[in-house]
């Protein structure tokens, strides 16, 4: 009996050193949503990461086949709810692309106004949720503050603060009032010193740079083959920004940076956004600067909803408006189109496939979130446990985005 | 490089592969049969003049009255020539098996995973194609056109059914041709 205790310690059978299967989520805070992970564990390294999405799958591709290209704007709020602006964005320059429709140049600005809000919004709530998650309590309750008052903007310019569904095809819902602009350009002076005090929080802080330095670290070679785009992508040195590359909006009449990191590590991420919050805010203040007056619903009547008070008065803006909406564009051009936008996250993509219906015949939505969940096993591989969470968050997911 | 002149020397290299091609503001478009969609990726990837390094999208068309009744798009990008080429494998209804480009760019795992849950395009040599978004043991494939959009008439929902150990059964969901 002695002697075959003996073998089997000497062969390894030892309970202590047996792997562990550990189940995360699909209902865990730091996940950032339903995401489930399976992970399997020797000790405290990470062998392995399976996760499971699709908790939240809604099939926004399918209701987009069904439904005229009006109405799959409301849809695109629900993909990345945090940057509502931007999915907004992203799917009207896409369907403005399809069809044609040059905008007016006001419209251009107050979009990449909005646009860029919207990432800073984007960019507190991550900065907000990322310290949690690694134990810095104090910079939530700050990045809420600035945060708030960027949903208080959104809400006096279009009447909601997530859900915006502010763009129109063809142009906006209703025009930025000077007294709007003149409130975020208030919010613009403070808000660098805002930065500054977060970083004060954080930067010199040695837990944060234990927990962030040095930890989930992904090569140039590796983050284009994994399909890492935004700052993830950026924060390993890969300059690479769709605003710079397709330029849309007015990005290429201001004056910015793409920002880039060297070391590619969670550090890296953080410091790319932290630098972004600075260049938004100055594209911003440019914004305001340089904006001029002018109409902000282009003059493509096949294609866009005409201004409220002529369909109210004018015989032809009603037919136009009740065929749009009912119908949607009837003469829209035969083709298929992929455009690409640069949203907090990354690059979101529509692929529209237009058949000449009032509705696309398909729509393929490019989610970044989706794409960087799929790295999550490749970036964790041989971690320690804690680090995931680190890892998760510097990804920047929303699982909405993610499932669609 | 233009997208045009890439065309030009897919047509030189894989001539009887190319199908079409096709332009639409600017973007073009090429369809390309699939038995050789691999081979057509790898140089594309590897040639150092078209370096397509990032494979932006991946994903499934569904034209039910078509020949070939499946396209699967894939939406190259070089990172270092910032140029576009959208690349369409046309996949018959009979014969619904296209290779995997896994091996070529790792972000095509997960799309192509939901490309066959979605339409059910089986990518041969993927190393886990399992359903992604809808449940492992969901019957149909949403995103085809003949998928009944208001539910099915021969069809009852039979109650939340739980898969036992799923995680350590993945394998057995892995879809084949």
């Amino acid at each position: 009996m002695i002697d075959d205790n003996m073998n089997d310690r000497s062969e390894g059978v030892d309970l202590l050193s047996k792997e562990l299967t550990l189940n995360m989520g699909p209902q865990h805070p730091a996940t950032h949503g339903v995401l489930r992970l399976v992970l399997d564990l020797d000790g405290e390294t990470v062998k392995k990461i399976t996760p499971y999405v699709g908790y939240l799958h809604r099939g926004v591709e399918k209701l987009a086949e069904n439904r005229n290209y009006m109405q799959i704007l409301p849809l695109t709020d629900r993909l990345d709810y945090i940057s509502a602006m931007s999915n907004n964005i992203g799917y009207c320059t896409a369907v403005e692309k399809t069809f044609g429709i040059e905008l007016t140049e006001r419209t251009e600005y107050i979009r990449t106004i909005v646009g860029e809000m919207s990432r800073i919004a984007n960019h507190l709530l991550w900065l907000a949720t990322h310290a949690l998650d690694i134990g810095a309590m104090t910079v939530f309750l700050y990045c809420f503050r600035e945060r708030e008052s960027i949903l208080d903007l959104f809400e006096k310019l279009c009447g909601a603060r997530l859900t915006t569904t502010y763009t129109r095809i063809g142009g906006l819902k209703n025009d930025a009032s000077p007294e709007w602009l003149e409130q975020v350009y208030k919010f613009t002076d403070d808000f660098p010193s805002r930065v500054e005090q977060y970083e004060t929080l954080i930067d010199q802080n040695r837990i944060w740079l234990r927990r962030t330095k040095g930890i989930g670290y992904i090569s140039p070679e590796d983050a284009i083959n994994w399909g890492l785009t935004g700052p993830v992508l950026r924060g390993s040195g890969v300059n690479y920004d769709v605003r710079k590359t397709q330029p849309y909006g007015v990005y290429d009449k201001v004056k910015w940076e793409v920002q880039t990191a060297q070391n590619g590590d969670i550090y890296d991420r953080y410091r790319v956004r932290m630098e972004e919050f600075r260049q938004s805010n100055s594209i911003i203040r440019q914004c305001i600067e340089q904006i001029p007056e002018g109409p902000i619903i282009s003059d493509a009547h096949k294609y866009v909803l005409p201004p409220k008070d002529r369909v109210l008065n004018d015989m032809e803006s009603l037919i136009h408006h009740f065929v749009l909406i009912t119908k949607g564009p009837l003469t829209a051009p035969k083709g298929e189109i992929y455009v690409a936008t640069e949203v907090p996250k990354g690059e979101l993509g529509f692929h529209i496939v237009s058949d000449g219906e009032g509705r696309p015949y398909r729509m393929r939505v490019r989610s970044p979130s989706f794409v960087h969940v799929s790295a999550l096993p490749k970036i964790c591989q041989g971690e320690l446990v804690a680090d995931v969470i680190a890892n998760i968050g510097s990804i920047d997911i929303v699982l909405g985005e993610c499932d669609r | 490089m233009e997208p045009i002149e890439i065309v030009a020397r897919l047509r030189e290299k894989f001539g009887s592969e190319i199908l079409q091609d096709t332009q639409f503001r600017d973007q073009v478009f090429v369809s390309v049969k699939k038995d050789r969609i691999l081979d057509i990726c790898k140089f594309l990837h590897d040639d150092p003049d078209t370096n397509m390094d990032f494979l932006a999208d991946l994903c499934g068309v569904d034209y039910p009255d078509n020949e070939f009744r499946f396209e699967v798009i894939y939406n190259m990008y070089s990172m270092q020539h910032h140029h576009r080429l959208i690349v369409k494998g046309m996949v018959p209804e009979n014969d619904i098996v296209i290779d995997s480009v896994e091996s070529i760019w790792s972000t095509a795992d997960w799309h192509e995973r939901e490309a066959c849950d979605m339409f059910g395009i089986v990518f041969a040599g993927h190393p886990d194609l399992r359903r992604i978004l809808m449940p492992e043991d969901w019957e149909g494939y949403p995103l085809r056109k003949d998928y009944p959009l208001k539910g099915r008439k021969d069809w009852e929902y039979k109650g939340f059914e739980e898969l036992k150990d799923l995680h350590s059964h993945d394998k057995e969901w892995n879809i084949q041709a």
